[in-house]
C-alpha cells in the first residue's frame, strides 16, 4: 500500500469514521454552529454545553462528511470534553497550524496526542479543509458564530 | 460483445505515444488520467504549434502590414474556416473567438439577453446544466426580470421532453441545455429541443462543452441558434474557445465589450462605427497562439476522425460501465441510454472525496465533488459523486486500474 496512503488512511482514523463518538444531537446545550464545507457538499452541527467555569461539559456532533471530516470531528469531541474553553482554544490553534504546515509537530512540543494523526493532511491541500472543518466550527460556536463556510 | 479494438483499427498505443503526460508517475504509479471531462490532454502536434508560432511568427493580429502580422492573421483566421467544418456552421463569419464555453454563454446572455429579452420573458434551462449554463441567465433574469424555469430530468439522467414540452409557451424566449451533460454524461436530442423552441419562437443555447470531444456536431443540421465550446477539453489550450451564433442573431446583437479590434473607426467627433461580425465581438488582442492550437486540436481529432473515436469511446463507456457495475455498493448516476464519457458513481457508505484521495494514491486521476452542477446533486440527494471521465486514448487497461483501485477504497474504508 502506498505510504501516504497509510500515513493518511490509518486505523484510528477508520475506527473513528465507522464509529465515531459523540454522535448525537444534544438537547440542552449552551453554543451551537453549523459548519459548512460547500466544495464537499459536507456539514455538520456541533454542539457544546459550556458551564460556569467555563468548562466544556459536553460535545456532540451530527453531520455528513468524508472519512477524514467525520474522524477528525469524532476525535476532537473526546479530546475537548472536560476542557476549559482556552485550553481548546490552544488546541484549535495547535490543530490548525499543524494541518496547514505552519506547526512541525516533530520539531515543537505541542498538546496535540493523538490528534497527531492529521497531520498527513498538510501535504494534501484538497484536504485539510475536510480536517480543520470541525475546528472551524468549534472555534465559531465559541465565538458565539452561528454558522460558518471554509470557503 | 464488444467488438475488439482492433477491428476499427484504433490504434491506441500509437496515439498515447502522441501524449507526454501519459508516460508520467504519480508517486511509483502510472498515471491513469480519467478527469477528461475537467480538461482534457494535450497532443506534441499541438504544443508544437505553440513554439513554431512564437520562435516563427509572433506578432499582433489584424494591426500591421509587416510580413509577421500577416502570417499571424492568415494562420489565426484560418481557423476559423477549420472550426466552422468542424461543427457544420454555414460561414466562418458565425464562429467568434472567446476565452471558453463560460465566457461565450456570459457573451449570449449580455449581448444577446439583454438586448432582445423583457420583463416577463421566460428562459429554459434543464436541471443537469453546469454553473456556466445556469449563472448568467440568473443573473440576468435578476437584472431584466425575466423568469427562470428548470426543465426537469428524469432519474436516468434523460431530459423529461414531456414535461418540456408542457413547458413551451409563447413567453419562452430561450431554451439553454446542454447538449452533453458534464455530470451525468446523457446526451440531449438538441435538434428536437430546437425543433421545439422554434416552434413557439424561442431561441436555443447549446452547452457543447462536452460534446465537442467526443462526437461529430453539426449545428446546421441541429439548427441551433448558439452552440458553445471550450478549446481545453478537445486537446486544446485553456483559456480558448468558441462561440457560435446563427450570422443573423450575431448581426442583430450589440457588441459585448469595447476595445481595439472590434470597431471601424473612433472618432470624438463623428462617433464611432463597430467592426463585423465576427470581429465586432473580439475586443482587444486575443489568444492567438491559443487558437492555432485550437486549430491544431482539431487537425488532430480530425485525422483520427471523430467517427472512430466516437465508436472507440463508446466501447470503452461500455466496457467500463460494465465492469463498475458489478462492485458491490456501487450506483451509477445517470444511466440514460444515449450517453458520452462520463461515469459518475456513489459508493454505499464512502464519501466520493476519501474515493479520490485513495484513487490518486494508485495513480487515477478522477473528479469528486458536485462538477460544478449542483442542481444535479440535488436532483439525486447526494452530495457529490466520483466521475471518471474518458477520452481516446484511454485503455482498458486504464478501466481495469479503475476498477481495481475502487476495490482497495472499498478495503480501506467499506
Ligand atoms: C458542460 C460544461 N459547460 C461549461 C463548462 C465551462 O467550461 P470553461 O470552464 O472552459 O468555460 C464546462 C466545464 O467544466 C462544462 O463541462
Amino acid at each position: 500500500m502506498d505510504t501516504r496512503m497509510k500515513h493518511l488512511y490509518q486505523e484510528l482514523i477508520i475506527d473513528h469514521n465507522k464509529n465515531p463518538r459523540n454522535f448525537r444531537v444534544m438537547e440542552e446545550f449552551s453554543h451551537e454552529s453549523v459548519g459548512n464545507n460547500p466544495l464537499c457538499g459536507d456539514k455538520m452541527i456541533l454542539y457544546l454545553k459550556i458551564n460556569d467555569e467555563n468548562i466544556i461539559e459536553d460535545i456532540s456532533f451530527i453531520g455528513d462528511g468524508c472519512a477524514i471530516s467525520k474522524a477528525s470531528s469524532s476525535m476532537m469531541t473526546t479530546a475537548i470534553k472536560g476542557k476549559s474553553i482556552a485550553q481548546a482554544r490552544a488546541l484549535f490553534k495547535d490543530f490548525h497550524d499543524m494541518s496547514t504546515g505552519k506547526l512541525d509537530i516533530a520539531e515543537h512540543p505541542h498538546q496535540l496526542g493523538k490528534l497527531a494523526i492529521f497531520a498527513g493532511v498538510r501535504d494534501l491541500p484538497a484536504r485539510v479543509k475536510c480536517a480543520t472543518l470541525a475546528w472551524h466550527t468549534l472555534d465559531a460556536a465559541l465565538k458565539g458564530e452561528q454558522e460558518i463556510t471554509t470557503e | 460483445m464488444f467488438a475488439t479494438q482492433q477491428d476499427h483499427h484504433f490504434d491506441v498505443a500509437s496515439i498515447r505515444k502522441d501524449f507526454p503526460i501519459l508516460a508520467r508517475q504519480i508517486g511509483d504509479k502510472p498515471l491513469v488520467y480519467l478527469d477528461n471531462a475537467a480538461s482534457s490532454q494535450m497532443p506534441v502536434q499541438v504544443m508544437d504549434a505553440f513554439a513554431q508560432y512564437h520562435s516563427g511568427y509572433h506578432s499582433n493580429v489584424h494591426r500591421g502590414v509587416h510580413t509577421l502580422s500577416q502570417e499571424a492573421t492568415d494562420a489565426f483566421e484560418k481557423v476559423r474556416f477549420k472550426v466552422q467544418r468542424f461543427i457544420g456552421a454555414r460561414s466562418e463569419r458565425e464562429i467568434v473567438y472567446t476565452s471558453g464555453a463560460t465566457d461565450s454563454i456570459n457573451l449570449i446572455a449580455q449581448a444577446y439577453g439583454r438586448t432582445f429579452l423583457e420583463k416577463g420573458d421566460e428562459i429554459l434551462i434543464s436541471n443537469m446544466e453546469h454553473h456556466a449554463n445556469i449563472v448568467p441567465w440568473h443573473m440576468l433574469a435578476k437584472e431584466k426580470n425575466l423568469v427562470i424555469r428548470v426543465i426537469p430530468i428524469t432519474d436516468e439522467g434523460t431530459l423529461d421532453m414531456d414535461a418540456f414540452d408542457r413547458m413551451l409557451s409563447k413567453n419562452t424566449k430561450v431554451v439553454a441545455v446542454n447538449h452533453v451533460s458534464n455530470a451525468l454524461g446523457t446526451i440531449n436530442p438538441i435538434a428536437e429541443i430546437s425543433r421545439k423552441a422554434h416552434a413557439v419562437g424561442a431561441i436555443t443555447v447549446i452547452d457543447g462543452a462536452q460534446a465537442v470531444p467526443h462526437m461529430n456536431v453539426n449545428v446546421s443540421e441541429a439548427d441551433c441558434d448558439f452552440y458553445v465550446f471550450s478549446a481545453h477539453k478537445m486537446m486544446g489550450p485553456t483559456g480558448t474557445g468558441v462561440l457560435y451564433g446563427k450570422i443573423e442573431h450575431l448581426e442583430a446583437m450589440p457588441p459585448y465589450r469595447g476595445g481595439g479590434d472590434m470597431i471601424l473607426s473612433v472618432s470624438f467627433d463623428t462617433g464611432i462605427t463597430y467592426n463585423e461580425v465576427p470581429q465586432k465581438f473580439e475586443a482587444g488582442t486575443p489568444g492567438i497562439a491559443q487558437v492555432i492550437m485550437m486549430g491544431k486540436a482539431i487537425d488532430y481529432m480530425l485525422d483520427i476522425g471523430r467517427d472512430k473515436i466516437q465508436l472507440y469511446e463508446n466501447e470503452l463507456l461500455e466496457y467500463a460501465t460494465n465492469r463498475m457495475r458489478q462492485i458491490d455498493g456501487i450506483r451509477i448516476i445517470g444511466t440514460a441510454p444515449q450517453k458520452a464519457s462520463v461515469l459518475s458513481f456513489v459508493l454505499d457508505g464512502i464519501h466520493p472525496h476519501d474515493i479520490g484521495t485513495i484513487l490518486d494514491f494508485h495513480g487515477v486521476a478522477v473528479r469528486s465533488g458536485h462538477h460544478c452542477a449542483q442542481p444535479v446533486m440535488e436532483r439525486y440527494g447526494i452530495p457529490a459523486t466520483t466521475r471518471a471521465s474518458f477520452a481516446f486514448y484511454n485503455t482498458r487497461d486504464e478501466v481495469d486500474a479503475l476498477v481495481k483501485a475502487i476495490h482497495e477504497v472499498k478495503e480501506v474504508l467499506g
